[in-house]
């Protein structure tokens, strides 16, 4: 089973390259890499005009699953990823129930190999149940199979128990994910403290909800020496902490989303639900300054907190609709939009923090189109116009802000091992 | 003639809209004058009151608006609790609006609530305060009567005392009155001002002194037990020293500043026993303008044009 892509533009970040390529693929592995191959044998794929790329790894994804499969499941979340052009996604593990424990995580990790259409890597919980108290059993997760620990929306609060998780976290090399967020200063808010909130009479989240744990995690990092990754970086504040702790060489790294380098708390005027997030979506001074944080490499990575609701749960008062949105299939055309078209980025850049920075946070042996390497591919068209259509998602999400939105820049294939899992925007039967 | 099918907030109205009503209210407060305070204007249109919030005033004020108008009225109240685990509120709207509803009023805990109702139903939603975002038949009430007592809204100089942060009411009355060339001062401790509010284009205070200084309008605010428990007040009895209105406060404000309260008071906490029954204070008289503006907003919605509704 050969498949050649042909004429191309391959840009494969970890093997500096940005050029014409051709690339061969063999056995589920990258055999040649090559200015011009000739294969008779081999299935061929015109890429003419197109970017050829690593396959992208989301590393913040929630697939609800086990227990919220009204929300979504692996297999559907799966479907999403290899729609929006990734290969691999990391599972937060705020499921019912929980991933605290072996059972759940060889679950996931069975479920994902029979029905998953993408690579699955879980996340454990720092504590039991994800309820900020007692320590998960961190050896057995890793044994079962987990790539990272996170509490994910419900933070750690406690500051000796993370101190205590990172301490242990670190004898395994495990990176700590934490989405930042002090419940206290959050005080019931439910969208950005400031102007649009007054307008709206909103409930605010002030920056300080997100920052302060930033730097105590930044403190923690510092002293337990445990890689720390900051999730969804929202705030000004945020990046200029985190900046200034890795100029110090700090194990901290970073990721922002999407939706946060897109979108403003304007968008929440009309109180559409689907703009209601965790953390919410700032001002366009904070915006501005994660987009700096992209161009600098304070942020990391780009990753789209995929929170797959259903309609009739976002469907209600503002106050009550859960936080989250989709953004699996939205990820390619924004990042396109807003930061390469944009002038941000280049797509060499911006490929990076989608590929070779998530794997190498999870420590994963992807992200690379070298010779020998998983031939996990995705060939996006930069030309493609299309609009945002959530009716045609593959999950079962359907909470975008971005409906109706015309963007540039879209996947066209999704290769996993060598299969094609997506081509022109339809997905494939299961691996 | 209004723009919108729905009312939901003053910021999005024309001070051409406002005028409409402010004018059309002023003939509705004649009807209310009467013996015989019925017309047969909305005669064979109906109204339900959806409130998720326990009130009196606003929603009695509604229901005898609609009763002088001859419209059918009823009124559902909703347990705050069943919230959560209950209909939805897009169902029940469609519930009221398929038993042949044309104006459903809405109160409710959560801003935005009449918006989502409003996108779902064709019968035409008017806001009745939504969490806290606007109050807007509350400011237009307010508004009426700094109109009647004061002549005219431009250059007025109107304070806003209180709890800035959680009221509906502030904000409907700043939006309308803004639009009309007032100015407007807020003034209340730190903890219960809004962020970036002088954005809404008002002066933000932090001494009652300093923000009634010379006003033509006091607008006392209603102050909640429960912000002291949140934090926000260390007590209702420091409060009242340092925002409470009295006597010596009011005379630091023009010679006939008109003192006003939404309602319901906490008398001896926001506003002393004094002040309230001071010859200026028109807080009476906002209950019956309540009506009359009530009055005229659903007549407007109903499709009526001119002044024929009190013939």
């Amino acid at each position: 089973m050969k498949l050649l892509i042909r004429g191309g533009r391959l840009i494969d970040p970890a093997n500096g390259i940005d050029g014409q390529y051709d690339v061969l693929v063999e056995n589920g592995l990258i055999s040649r890499v090559s200015e011009r191959i000739s294969d008779e044998t081999a299935e061929v794929l015109d890429a003419e005009g197109k970017i050829v790329a690593p396959g992208l790894i989301d590393m913040h994804v929630h697939l609800r699953d086990p227990g919220l499969h009204h929300k979504e499941t692996i297999e559907t979340g799966t479907a999403a990823a290899a729609a929006g052009g990734f290969t691999a996604v990391a599972c937060m593990p705020n499921t019912v129930p929980p991933v605290d424990n072996r059972a759940v995580v060889r679950y996931i990790i069975e479920r994902a190999r029979n029905a998953g259409i993408v690579k699955v890597y879980p996340i454990g919980n720092v504590t039991k149940g994800g309820e900020g108290g007692e320590l998960t059993e961190i050896g057995e997760l890793k044994e079962a199979g987990v790539v990272a620990l996170s509490d994910d929306g419900n933070p750690v609060v406690n500051s000796e128990i993370m101190r205590r998780a990172m301490e242990y976290a670190k004898m395994f090399g495990l990176t700590i994910i934490d989405h930042c967020e002090d419940p206290y200063l959050k005080a019931g808010g439910v969208m950005n403290e400031g102007y649009m909130a007054t307008l709206l009479g909103l409930r605010g989240i002030p920056d300080a909800a997100e920052e302060v744990m930033v730097a105590r995690d930044i403190i923690l990092a510092e002293m337990t020496g445990c890689p720390v990754h900051i999730a969804h970086v929202s705030t000004a504040g945020s990046v200029r902490m985190i900046r200034e702790a890795k100029s110090r060489g700090v194990r901290i790294t970073a990721e922002a989303t999407p939706h946060h380098f897109t979108l403003t708390d304007k968008a929440v005027v009309g109180y559409d639900t689907a703009t209601k997030v965790s953390p919410p979506l700032r001002s366009e001074k904070d915006r501005e300054a994660v987009l700096e944080g992209l161009v600098d490499g304070t942020i990391d990575v780009i990753a789209t907190d995929h929170a797959p609701h259903a309609r009739e749960e976002k469907e209600v008062e503002y106050d009550y609709a859960p936080c989250g949105m989709v953004g699996l299939e939205t990820a390619v055309p924004l990042v396109a939009e807003q930061l390469v078209n944009g002038n941000i980025l280049s797509w060499s850049d911006a490929i990076r923090k989608m590929t070779v920075e998530p794997a190498r946070i999870l420590n994963l042996p992807l992200g690379t189109l070298g010779t020998g390497a998983h031939a996990d591919i995705v060939i996006i068209d930069p030309e493609m116009e299309a609009v945002v259509d959530p009716d045609r998602f593959y999950s079962k999400g359907k909470n975008t802000p971005f409906k109706g939105w015309k963007l540039k820049g879209w996947p066209v294939c999704t290769i996993v091992d060598g299969r094609i899992v997506m081509k022109d925007k339809r997905v494939l039967a299961g691996r | 003639m209004l723009r919108n099918k729905d009312l939901l907030g003053l910021r999005e109205m024309t001070a051409d809209e406002i005028n409409l009503i402010l004018d059309t209210a002023a003939s509705m407060k004649e009807i209310i004058r009467r013996d015989i305070k019925k017309v047969p204007t909305l005669r064979g249109k109906s109204m339900v009151t959806l409130f998720y919030e326990p009130s009196t005033r606003t929603r009695t004020s509604f229901e005898l608006a609609g009763k002088y108008l001859s419209a059918d009225t009823t009124s559902i109240a909703v347990a705050t609790s069943s919230v959560a685990k209950g209909e939805s509120l897009i169902d029940t709207g469609r519930t009221i609006e398929a038993m042949g509803t044309d104006v459903i009023v809405i109160r409710h805990s959560a801003a935005g609530a009449p918006h989502l109702l409003a996108r779902n139903v064709k019968s035409r939603v008017v806001n009745a305060g939504d969490g806290m975002h606007e109050h807007p038949t509350q400011g237009l009430l307010d508004m009426f009567t700094m109109r009647e007592k004061k002549g005219d809204l431009a250059n007025l100089k109107v304070a806003i005392i209180g709890d800035i942060m959680h009221s509906r009411v502030a904000r409907s009355n700043i939006w309308g009155l803004i639009k009309f060339g007032a100015e407007i001062r807020i003034a209340g401790p730190s903890t219960l001002i809004p962020a970036e509010v002088e954005k809404m284009g008002v002066r933000v205070f932090n001494s009652v002194e300093e923000a009634v200084k010379g006003v033509d309008v006091i607008n006392v605010l209603r102050v909640q037990k429960e912000r002291q428990k949140k934090g926000l007040l260390p007590s209702m009895d420091e409060y009242a020293r340092l925002y409470g209105l009295n006597k010596k406060r009011v005379a630091l404000a023009k010679p006939d500043a008109l003192i006003m309260h939404p309602g319901p008071m906490n008398r001896g906490i926001e506003i002393d026993a004094e002040t309230y029954g001071m010859s200026q204070s028109v807080i009476d008289e906002q209950v019956t303008n309540g009506v009359a503006v009530r009055m005229a907003i659903l007549y407007l919605l109903m499709g009526g044009r001119s002044n024929e509704a009190v013939n």
